[in-house]
């Protein structure tokens, strides 16, 4: 029996153009584009005065086919190919949830469509009816209160109500081979690997093969009504993009998880523009427009939220995660990891940070850079000029990735990397680990209300001056108890979401089997390692009230914390990873999910602290906490390179769905000149980089710009900050969140 | 204008301690403003000058430092070595490193031999041996030009200035040609005081006499007064303000003028 042939890597690896030159080449954006981001800045500004959503679409269920083509500017767009027939119009994605789709209609002033909730409601099991059936009749996921756990705030942000994301199409596979081979070879891998008997484990393959094709064939109707014939393999760069794009497209118009990105394009395109480029088909200029028009497309992304979510999510983001650069693996090891071969830079990574110019700054897509030290100079120096121009970067560590996924691999959401087609991740969000603490301290009891959450937690021996020995023992046992239960729940989510809501056209253009990634998170990790820190080396006495929960606590000394490159704490941390990645291992996953575990915690770091009463390393009740894994605001006081030095110790391989750190400078602190700033940049991400670092956000901005768009926020409509993880247009924000950026971590130097 | 006597335990406080462990007030790992690239900057306790306009005020009188040997400094530093680049390196500042030259001279030495770039930040205001010591282990001379009348400078700093401008031109003259890499100056801004016609012409003559690379402007701030309050020290220099942006420039543009390499933060 024949192979498959699809094979996009190799096709990459064999024909792309390494470019090491400088940035020179690069155009201005043509008159078309001006026009039609003049047309999408208008569209933004209704948005924003609209106070962030120009529609809704009630009447339809978003599906790849229910829509009929939408435009921008038809006359002007080289590039097309809107979510609904309207563009920032937000679409209703029901099989996630009815009940959250509905309400998030109501708190926007529209009415939802009663011929969908009769649907929805009577007659289709929606992937949250299915989990919610499971958690009503699971005796173990309620609290002695009776209430479910994931309402306690241990375990937050579970997507159980709505799309879970996580997983990149090979949206390349259609401008490489276009639909009908994909098709073909679809229909011929169901042969290959299902046989003909027809048993359980055959038909499942089958129910989900069969989705995919019907997926594939919606998604040639879609392109067809934008006059597009995708049944081909894409001609030219035009094409390529297009057919490209409309793979990505057909994943929005069924889908609304919180991660739907991009994947890695950049060497793909470039291979069709080096051809056409060399054949005198399109110039330059031609070759940016359509980057520059592909990219406005992924700018007006729009997803139906419910305001609670922006609360956690801040900014409206869509984590269109696009990754540049990065090196190929070449032959024999260093220190154990394969040794990079080849850089992957080329012309189109130019070209995609340059929209950051052609068009200004703007969270999305969100921009990543996989460094390397063996990157090109001119690469390395003009993507560290944009980001201390733009604020809009973030830089990862493509030998710490490379050494897992190989070379053609991308990022889901901000530092969770797969590779393209071949790996998917169950998403999982993440657990409150100072809450969890908290609960060892407090006998089991929520800090907050009071309530039972667990039972049978027995005080501590230690209650008026903890005990470092007993508090860190009994803490891991008790992360082996969440350990348990959130595989559990990931479990239940997974296996429902498979089956009432699954990701049709994204999973028909991967592989026909794959592997894959359970993704768990951990926030609030340097509270509890300051925590622990202070509990070993200072005196900690909590302030029991009435009821004889720990409200608050008193620190005599001083202890070391988070953030200082001091072995005492940044041990704890470590460690910290280690145990719970080594407890979750415990627990089998659904479909057998490789587990992997995050810090990241996007904004959510600010509704986090709200949720969380005062903690042992002295952080007050209701302060946020720190994103991701970065030290806790102010107690780094060493200086950025300490800091950096602290976060790039934690164990990549214990935490494989990323390590985010959020970076932030004043320029004037990175360095008095332009060139000295950009010089500086570089050194540093090759330092954090060499040490071991896995991720990091770049944001070179003065408080006082800050303060300013925070006031006029009309003034900084395009202002871009990096918050934990990905890029935000900072006037989204609340005014609480905006507070707690600004307070931050901003290394200022005054001499 | 300010005028300033030594109080006699602060002439204690100024005078070079001999010891081989260093009294260090604190460093600070991101120093992208002290010297070339990214550097690891010491800042040592005690200096033998006391200026009125002095934003480390809370590092001069020996009382709130950590005691290091210099290995112990110098292990500090290896922490942030993967960062220097190129082009970065240590930076030796306070307060003033020569109040201390035995444990600079040995904290330099271990770095030379590390392989790492290393810097001066100082008065130079010091004795030749010291000079001549320091010489073989540093790769770049920051010194601070203060005032060029003798008398002005002692009110500003309390000392005279003969002394420095003598130790300059002598290091120049050690230096040869290898002082347009190896000597750059500070000149702090101060309205009224350093930005008069005749001091101004003053420097440009000094300049004129030695090579150097690079005249650093640096302009005067008050982000330092609140550590003079916390020690209850009366500030001289109240109602003096920061010079704007174009007078900054103005002066750059004479120096540049007459040839002079000139370096402001953008």
């Amino acid at each position: 029996m024949s192979k498959t042939t699809i094979d996009v890597a190799s096709f990459i690896r064999r024909n792309y153009t390494p470019y090491s030159g400088d940035e020179s080449f690069l155009e201005k954006p043509t008159r078309k584009t001006v026009k039609v981001w003049g047309k999408t800045k208008q569209l933004l500004n209704k948005e924003f005065k609209k106070g962030g959503v120009l529609g809704v679409d009630v009447k339809t269920v978003s599906t790849i086919t229910s829509h009929k083509p939408g435009y921008i500017d038809r006359s002007n767009e080289s590039i097309v190919g809107v979510q609904t027939d309207k563009p920032l119009i937000r679409a209703l994605k029901p099989g996630g949830g009815i009940k959250l789709a509905e309400k998030t209609c109501e708190v926007l002033g529209y009415k939802p469509d009663p011929t969908i909730h009769e649907m929805y409601t009577k007659y289709i099991t929606t992937h949250n009816d299915a989990v919610f059936d499971i958690y009503k009749y699971w005796d173990e996921f309620k609290t002695p209160a009776g209430k479910f756990f994931r309402s306690e705030g241990i375990i937050t942000g579970l997507p159980d109500n709505y799309s879970r994301g996580r997983i990149i199409g090979d949206y390349r596979r259609i401008a490489l081979y276009g639909i009908d081979l994909l098709l073909a070879e679809r229909m011929a891998d169901e042969e290959r690997i299902c046989g003909s008997y027809m048993n359980e484990e055959n038909l499942n393959k089958r129910v989900e093969f069969h989705k995919q094709t019907k997926s594939l064939k919606d998604l040639k109707t879609m392109a067809a009504s934008y006059g597009f014939d995708i049944g081909k393999p894409a001609k030219d760069v035009k094409e390529a993009i297009q057919w490209l794009y409309f793979g990505y497209l057909a994943a929005v118009k069924e889908q609304d998880g919180a991660a739907m990105s991009m994947g890695r394009i950049d060497a793909f395109i470039d291979i069709y523009a080096e051809k056409d480029l060399k054949k005198g088909k399109y110039t330059e200029s031609e070759v940016q427009q359509f980057v520059d028009d592909f990219v406005i497309k992924l700018r007006i992304v729009r997803h139906l939220r419910h305001p609670e979510y922006d609360a956690l999510f801040a900014g409206d983001p869509t984590w269109v995660t696009c990754v540049l650069g990065g090196m190929r693996v070449g032959t024999g090891k260093v220190k154990g990891r394969a040794k990079a071969g080849k850089h992957m830079v080329t012309k189109t990574s130019f070209r995609l940070l340059h929209t950051l110019t052609n068009l200004g700054p703007a969270p999305e897509p969100n921009l990543t850079i996989l460094w390397s030290d063996g990157l090109p100079e001119g690469f390395k120096q003009y993507s560290s000029r944009v980001a201390i121009e733009s604020s809009s970067l973030q830089f990862e560590n493509d030998d710490l990735m490379r050494h897992y996924h190989g070379d053609d691999y991308g990022i889901a959401c901000c530092v969770s990397a797969m590779a393209i087609g071949k790996e998917m991740q169950f998403f999982g969000a993440r657990c409150n680990l100072p809450k969890l603490l908290l609960l060892l301290i407090n006998e089991g009891r929520n800090e907050l209300s009071g309530d039972l959450v667990i039972d049978g937690l027995k005080p501590l021996k230690n209650k008026k001056t903890l005990e470092y020995r007993e508090v860190s023992q009994r803490f891991y046992k008790l992360m082996d108890w969440l350990a348990k239960k959130y595989v559990e729940t990931m479990n239940v989510i997974h296996y429902m979401h498979d089956r009432h809501h699954y990701e049709n056209s994204q999973m028909a253009l991967h592989d026909p089997e794959i592997h894959r990634f359970m993704a768990f998170g951990m926030a609030g990790m340097s509270i509890v390692a300051d925590s622990l820190s202070a509990i070993k080396h200072a005196k900690v006495r909590p302030v029991y009230n009435k009821k004889g929960i720990a409200t608050d606590f008193k620190i005599t000394g001083a202890y070391p914390a988070f953030g200082n490159d001091d072995a005492r704490v940044d041990n704890i941390a470590i460690e910290l990873c280690k145990k719970f990645t080594t407890a979750l291992r415990k627990y089998p996953t659904y479909r057998g999910a490789e587990h992997s575990l995050s810090l990241l915690t996007i904004t959510a770091n600010v509704v986090y602290g709200k949720h969380t009463g005062a903690t042992p390393d002295g952080r007050k009740a209701f302060e946020p906490f720190a994103p991701g894994a970065n030290p806790m605001h102010n107690r780094d006081k060493k200086g950025a390179l300490a800091s950096l030095n602290s976060v790039a110790k934690l164990p990549y391989d214990y935490c494989r769905d990323g390590i985010s750190n959020t970076f932030s400078i004043t320029p004037s602190t990175l360095g008095k000149t332009s060139d000295d700033r950009e010089e500086n940049l570089m050194n540093m991400l090759d330092g954090y980089f060499k040490k071991g670092g896995h991720h990091i956000n770049v944001n070179v901005i003065n408080r006082e710009v800050l303060e300013d768009a925070m006031a006029k926020p009309w003034k900084y409509p395009q202002l871009t900050i990096r918050v934990s993880g990905y890029a935000v247009n900072f006037i989204k924000l609340t005014k609480e969140q905006q507070t707690e950026v600004i307070s931050r971590t901003f290394h200022k130097k005054f001499y | 204008m300010p005028c300033r006597k030594f109080t006699k335990s602060e002439l204690v406080k100024i005078k070079p301690v001999n010891k081989a462990s260093g009294m260090i007030h604190s460093f600070e790992t991101f120093g992208a403003l002290d010297g070339p690239g990214i550097r690891f900057v010491a800042f040592l306790e005690g200096c033998p000058l006391r200026c009125a306009y002095c934003h480390n005020r809370d590092m001069l009188d020996l009382k709130n430092y950590m005691k290091m040997s210099a290995k112990a400094l110098l292990e500090e530093v290896g922490k942030y070595k993967a960062y220097f680049g190129k082009n970065g390196g240590v930076t030796v500042s306070g307060g003033d490193p020569v109040l201390q030259p035995k444990f600079t001279l040995e904290f330099l030495k271990l770095c030379k031999k590390a392989k790492i770039h290393t810097a001066l930040d100082t008065s130079l205001f010091t004795s030749k041996k010291v000079i001549d010591s320091f010489l073989p282990y540093t790769d770049l001379f920051m010194i601070s030009l203060k005032h060029f009348d003798s008398e002005t400078h002692r009110c500003l700093t309390g000392v005279p200035n003969e002394k420095i401008l003598e130790n300059i031109r002598y290091l120049s003259e050690k230096l040869g040609r290898a002082g347009s890499a190896k000597i750059r100056f500070r000149y702090v801004i101060l309205p009224g005081y350093t930005d008069t016609k005749e001091n101004l012409k003053a420097l440009r003559e000094f300049l004129g006499e030695v090579k150097f690379d690079l005249i650093e402007l640096l302009p005067y701030h008050t982000y330092g007064v609140y550590k003079w309050k916390k020690l209850g020290l009366n500030y001289l220099l109240k109602g003096v303000a920061s010079p704007s942006k174009k007078s900054i420039q103005k002066i750059k543009k004479m120096l540049e003028k007459d040839g002079f390499k000139v370096l402001i933060s953008e």
